[in-house]
């Protein structure tokens, strides 16, 4: 089984209409699945609609968005995430 | 909203009331045509801010988010909305007096 | 169908309920508010433009109120009974329900699937998102900030307020409705139901244990 890319989410904080929730940003997790072409919501908002882009299912250990809060730092949070908000994340833990 | 703190579940659950429904219907409908998308609709919902979480209902803001896309998608003006909305008012004090008019 | 109430046992009389056993919201009687108004202004609007039919709209209520979690809860007996239909749900669960005749339109779903020791759960954290085009729409807790803010930093505690303690050693996953998937989770299927045809294991699947804020009921055991 090949050991799943590991991927960070961009800390950037636009305003306006993003998909991907505060608190995984920065966060690292591992690609869980692709799943294909969508069209962009932060386009598609404004009535846009020519602009579509990668997305991933990104898994994340709770440990690593909650820190010592986490209930079991093993339970996980999967949240699907568009390509353009990852990037690598080569020092990150592999995935268990 | 992941991970802010908030207090307990609350189960109570009601039937949902005819306008209710017709709203999510127009939703279907309006996205159906082509004039927004859902994720138009989210926008405009984030758009009203914190407070319309705490001081309108769930369909009070989605009729607002509906509408919002629709002047948006020029379905119909303001003027049209706001000539309408006071014939509907005059029509009776109840729902259902103004829906049937 | 089987209700969902994690901590209800008020009796109920049925007056004054509706068929779902809900009280009833008296719309027609009830003092006409701003946003009410809206919605028919623009509903007569939207017919007079030519944009739908008063038809059309209460051709789309009907739609919507046929789809309920029964038909989520005959999904998920199908997979316990056909190992094959099981996997085809794992690998697409839109095409799934589609061959079970069920009209999901464009709905693009994924079925998580809980196990001895993982059990998953949805949300969705920035808004509402929901597989309402299978199960119907959802409850009023779902859309709750506290279910919303909660679920995804302690998981437990928020399934413990639904009346659900997970054995140890489970692993939760947290499946948090961020884009265009929607989840429905298929729950393990309880003790001592081999011999129960997929119409009687369905009566035990609950709206709750397909969201995962619940596990299905156990087979009522029979009288000697």
């Amino acid at each position: 089984m090949a050991d799943p890319e590991r991927v960070r989410v961009k800390t950037m904080m636009p305003p306006g209409h993003v998909r991907t929730p505060a608190y995984l940003r920065g966060k690292t997790g591992w690609i869980e699945r692709r799943l294909g072409s969508f069209g962009n919501p932060e386009e598609l908002a404004y009535g846009r609609k020519d602009d579509t882009r990668e997305l991933l299912r990104v898994r994340f250990s709770m440990a690593e968005i909650w820190g010592d809060a986490a209930e079991r730092p093993t339970d996980t949070l999967d949240a699907e995430i568009f390509a353009h908000w990852l990037e690598p994340a080569e020092d990150a833990p592999h995935a268990p | 909203m992941g991970g802010q703190d908030a207090g307990s579940v609350d189960f109570s659950q009601h039937d949902f009331a005819l306008w209710e429904k017709r709203v999510d219907a127009l939703m279907i409908i309006g996205s159906a045509r082509g004039h927004f998308t859902v994720d138009g609709l989210r926008r405009a919902l984030e758009d009203m801010g914190e407070a319309a979480f705490e001081t309108m209902t769930y369909y009070e803001r989605w009729v607002a988010a509906v509408n919002q896309n629709l002047v948006q998608a020029g379905v119909y003006t303001l003027e049209e909305l706001g000539a309408r909305m006071e014939l509907v008012k005059a029509r009776g004090a109840t729902y259902g007096e103004a829906a049937d008019g | 169908m089987p209700h969902d109430y994690a901590h209800h046992s008020h009796d109920h009389s049925h007056e004054g309920l509706s068929p779902s056993g809900h009280p009833y919201r008296a719309d027609n009687d009830e003092p006409l508010s701003y946003w009410q108004t809206m919605e028919i202004a623009m509903r007569e609007l939207l017919i007079e433009k030519g944009e739908t039919t008063a038809a059309e709209i209460s051709a789309q209520i009907d739609l919507m109120d046929a789809r309920s979690p029964a038909n989520g809860a005959a999904v998920v007996a199908r997979a316990w009974v056909d190992p094959a239909f099981k996997a085809r749900l794992l690998a697409n669960a839109a095409d799934a329900s589609r061959e079970m005749g069920f009209d999901i339109g464009a709905l693009q779903l994924i079925a998580v699937e809980n196990t001895a020791d993982t059990h998953n759960v949805i949300v969705c954290t920035l808004c509402s998102c929901y597989p309402r085009n299978l199960l119907g729409l959802p409850p009023d807790w779902y859309k709750s900030r506290a279910y919303r803010s909660r679920l995804v930093k302690t998981p437990r505690a928020v399934l413990r307020e639904f009346g659900l303690d997970l054995p140890e050693g489970t692993t939760v996953r947290v499946h948090d409705s961020t884009a265009d998937m929607r989840y429905i989770v298929l729950p393990a299927q309880p003790a001592g139901t081999d011999e129960m045809t997929a119409a009687e294991l369905a009566e035990l699947v609950t709206r709750d244990s397909m969201i995962g804020t619940g596990v299905p009921r156990s087979p009522v055991s029979q009288p000697e």
